[in-house]
């Protein structure tokens, strides 16, 4: 054992004394799930409304596509069951997708919980990203009529608007600790699915096929492929870019190396000699690289199995980062006399 | 010139801007001045400019199972130096005696053997928990925060109404009342010399981490709260994030080995010192309510083997009984060997048949307050009350003497606040904060005042409709401003040079092409 004043001598922690921070930042795993929660909400919201903006344009320059059809085709992608009725109508569509404040799949919904958590972490988030969702509920979701007010094109754009501001707001004011790893994690592994969903129209064989220009608007990709390709590109290279794109901060391969970076940095491992511990990593780092190297002629080819496996892989991960980091007490009443 | 003031009028009681119709007090002349420049819509689009920047900021109490914002009236309390100071100490003896009295009754209980405070008494109290007694907490202190609540009577003293040295709440209030005030007001404040609140999380952490258990050189202090449905849970956030500590729910935290520690991404850190914003009944499961939810089973163990330190300590809801508020003076006078500086209001105790024959008897001229009711609830006001609700008040009374006691009805200090869009007096108190480190106690400068908005009302608090006011404490004439000027070194040297972009959309090849 070395004399008591080498070991003193040694500073025991890098942060400032009196913070109470320890060498390694770590956070509550009720806030690292609210965090990581808050960021997927936040995306989802995002994602929902340029997917149902895309909708409406295209419901609105096709007067011959087929209504219901569409409307349940866009219901299934999101994972939304329609209203009683059989055939949906686009009022109905967009009320449920928009509206529903019960449905954690609404943007109405997504936006509700993503305050939720935050209010939850009120001390660990900025008071401005608070503030920002807060605001939110009050503006946008205050009173029933305000999104019927503002008509759907306006509070689509709000949402995104609002959305833009969180992100910037996190951007700007978090430390690039544990906590904003957890966020990050939750808004790519989100984005990843969302955009495996809106992929799914072209495989599921239901519906009306959208056009690329429809794909590419619904993922917020519209602009940045038409200057990478060009107008002439079709359809099949709008899907390699949506999966394959290395700059495109919204393709799949871009979310889910996010995702990896967030998980490498949470659990950092010095040198595992083989195979990955981490189980939220290694489905994700599995479909990463199967990513990084496709053969790009047969991505088309092999989407529907692709996307299965994107979307078992985003739950897979999900499951396996609770298990791992936001594990509390069990709620169970204390038994005492 | 008609002005906002022009119809106020004062009412049958000490109204805190005005000694007559027309005439400011000296603390407020520079208000009065600033104020006559607006007129009654102006202050109305401000209240309605801080409601909103209150809900957008989730400046809320929990009201009716919603959320609301906390109203803050537009025109401020101030508060001279002079005043200040008495209050100041007055309240610091007060939490000087209370401390002394907890330590006792939890360890010798010479009070008791003195005959100072009835054996009955404390042993009859709710709050008073035998699972306490001998624990002795780092530091001697019990009361980390104290907030004794001050009404101005007829004559303009202060006086104490009861004493808060369990949890008490609302501080966050002053802190946000202040930062709506300054964006509000500021010429006002550039003009005032008003004492600035901002220091209250340093020195609440200081005091936590100064009465963290012996041996511990860098303490991790935390904020607990009971959870986001609390009607406080704001005011756990702010606090929390102000003091830069975690704030933690009972199911964060774990006890192992009479140690506490809390879970995180990266398994279990210690905790020594636990703000707790938790009731005693639910903070541990093991020695209290056995269904919370809310707390953590061990704690009170862990704090009894010296490993953490509960602020505020468990117990003292006996020290704020309403009853031993009757002995409040006594006990100073007991431990300290000093006379009260502050006075109570009035009381009587029901303690012997005459007495309470003749207060029953004087019911309808009397105050009655159930001695451990909280937020305003179950005040009876005699000269408001009607004869259904006396009857009520006279069973319940004879059926439970121990459980009341009897005030008389002081006409609480008024002061103008907008109502519609008029000024109008209404009732107010006064709660100043007061933190413990265990060698000093320090007093926020200016504490919350509330208002009873109803006209008439003389229980002021959030849960019966209260609002409430910044309050001012103006620091001596010749004593600098506060906040105090930076040091100019701070300040780095300007640059006289900026960095731009050069020639801009090269706006020379730029000119030429447009004039093709």
């Amino acid at each position: 054992m070395p004399p008591r004043a080498a070991l003193e001598a040694v500073p025991s922690r890098t942060a400032p004394p009196g913070t109470g921070v320890e060498e390694v930042s770590s956070v509550l795993s009720r806030v690292a799930e609210a965090l990581f929660w808050m960021g997927r909400y936040v995306e989802r919201a995002d994602d929902t409304a340029r997917l149902l903006d895309a909708f409406l344009h295209r419901m609105v320059e096709d007067p011959w596509t087929d209504e219901v059809a569409a409307c349940r085709s866009l219901l299934g992608v999101l994972g939304l069951e329609p209203y009683a009725s059989d055939a949906p109508t686009v009022d109905a569509t967009v009320r449920r997708v928009a509206l529903d404040a019960d449905s954690p799949s609404s943007i109405a919904g997504a936006l509700l919980l993503a305050r939720e958590n935050a209010r939850g972490v009120r001390e660990v988030v900025s008071s401005e990203l608070w503030e920002c969702l807060n605001a939110t509920r009050h503006d946008l979701l205050g009173s029933d009529a305000s999104p019927e007010l503002l008509g759907p094109g306006d509070f689509l754009a709000r949402v995104r608007e609002r959305a833009a501001l969180f992100c910037g707001l996190a951007d700007a004011t978090l430390s690039r600790d544990e906590g904003w790893r957890f966020l990050v994690l939750g808004r790519s592994l989100e984005r990843a699915d969302m955009t495996a969903r809106l992929l799914s129209v072209l495989v599921s064989g239901t519906g009306p096929l959208p056009d690329r220009t429809t794909l590419l608007r619904a993922a917020g990709a519209e602009e940045s492929f038409l200057r990478t390709y060009g107008g002439a590109a079709g359809t099949e290279r709008a899907v390699e870019f949506l999966v394959l794109d290395r700059l495109f901060p919204r393709s799949v391969l871009h979310a889910l190396s996010t995702a990896e970076e967030c998980l490498v940095a949470l659990a950092p491992v010095a040198a595992e000699r083989t195979g990955v511990a981490d189980r939220a990593r290694r489905p994700i780092g599995r479909l990463r690289t199967r990513l990084e190297y496709a053969d790009v002629s047969t991505v088309g080819h092999e989407l529907p199995v692709l996307l299965a496996d994107l979307g078992a892989a985003c739950s897979q991960a999900t499951d396996a980062l609770a298990r791992r980091y936001f594990t509390d007490a069990p709620l169970a009443p204390w038994e005492g006399r | 010139m008609a002005d906002i003031f022009d119809t106020y009028r004062p009412a049958q009681a000490w109204d805190e801007m005005f000694s007559a119709p027309g005439v400011p007090r000296a603390p407020y002349s520079a208000v009065f001045a600033a104020l006559q420049r607006l007129g009654a819509t102006d202050l109305r689009h401000r209240a309605d400019q801080v409601a909103r920047l209150f809900t957008d900021r989730g400046v809320t109490f929990a009201f009716a199972g919603g959320e609301q914002p906390f109203p803050l009236d537009q025109i401020p309390r101030v508060l001279a130096a002079r005043e200040w100071d008495e209050i100041t100490r007055g309240v610091a003896q007060r939490i000087r005696a209370l401390e002394a009295f907890l330590a006792d009754v939890y360890g010798r209980g010479r009070v008791l053997d003195d005959g100072v405070v009835p054996r009955a008494l404390v042993l009859t109290s709710p709050h008073f928990h035998r699972a306490a007694a001998g624990i002795e907490p780092p530091g001697g202190v019990r009361v980390h925060v104290g907030g004794i609540d001050l009404v101005r009577d007829e004559e303009g003293r202060f006086r104490v109404l009861e004493d808060n040295v369990r949890i008490p709440s609302g501080v966050s209030y002053v802190i946000e009342n202040r930062r709506a005030g300054t964006r509000l007001f500021p010429g006002i404040f550039a003009e005032q010399r008003v004492r600035a609140v901002d220091a209250y999380p340093e020195r609440l952490l200081a005091a936590l981490r100064a009465t963290a258990p012996e041996g511990v050189t860098d303490p991790t202090a935390v904020v607990l709260t009971p959870g986001r449905y609390n009607a406080a849970y704001f005011e756990h956030t702010l606090l929390a994030r102000l003091m830069g500590i975690p704030l933690v729910e009972g199911r964060d935290l774990e006890c192992r080995g009479n140690r506490v520690y809390m879970r995180t991404t990266r398994g279990r850190r210690p905790v020594h010192v636990i703000y707790r914003r938790v009731d005693d009944d639910f903070l541990d499961p093991l020695h209290f309510r056995g269904d919370s939810l809310l707390g953590t089973p061990g704690l009170l163990n862990a704090a009894r083997a010296g490993n953490v330190t509960l602020a505020n300590a468990v117990g003292n809801g006996v020290a704020d009984d309403k009853l031993l508020y009757t002995y409040v003076p006594e006990l100073i006078r007991y431990y300290l060997a000093e006379e009260p500086v502050l006075h109570n209001v009035e009381t009587y105790r029901l303690d012997g048949p005459e007495r309470v024959a003749w207060v029953l008897e004087h019911a309808n001229e009397l105050v009655l307050k159930p001695v451990d009711g909280s937020g305003g609830k179950g005040i009876v006001i005699g000269p408001h009350a009607d004869d259904a609700t006396l009857a009520t008040l006279r069973a319940a009374v004879a059926a439970d003497p121990r459980g009341w006691i009897a005030q008389r009805p002081v006409a609480l200090s008024t002061a103008p606040t907008l109502i519609g869009d008029r000024l109008e007096p209404r009732h107010l108190d006064l709660r100043p904060f007061a933190v413990n480190d265990g060698t000093d106690i320090w007093l926020l400068p200016g504490g919350l005042t509330r208002v009873a908005l109803p006209e008439g009302q003389l229980v002021v608090n959030s849960s019966q409709g209260g609002g409430s006011k910044d309050t001012w404490v103006l620091s001596d004439e010749d004593g600098p401003a506060v906040p105090a000027p930076r040091p100019t070194a701070l300040v780095p040297a300007a640059r006289a040079v900026r960095d731009h972009q050069p020639s801009p959309f090269g706006a020379d090849a730029g000119a030429d092409a447009a004039q093709q």
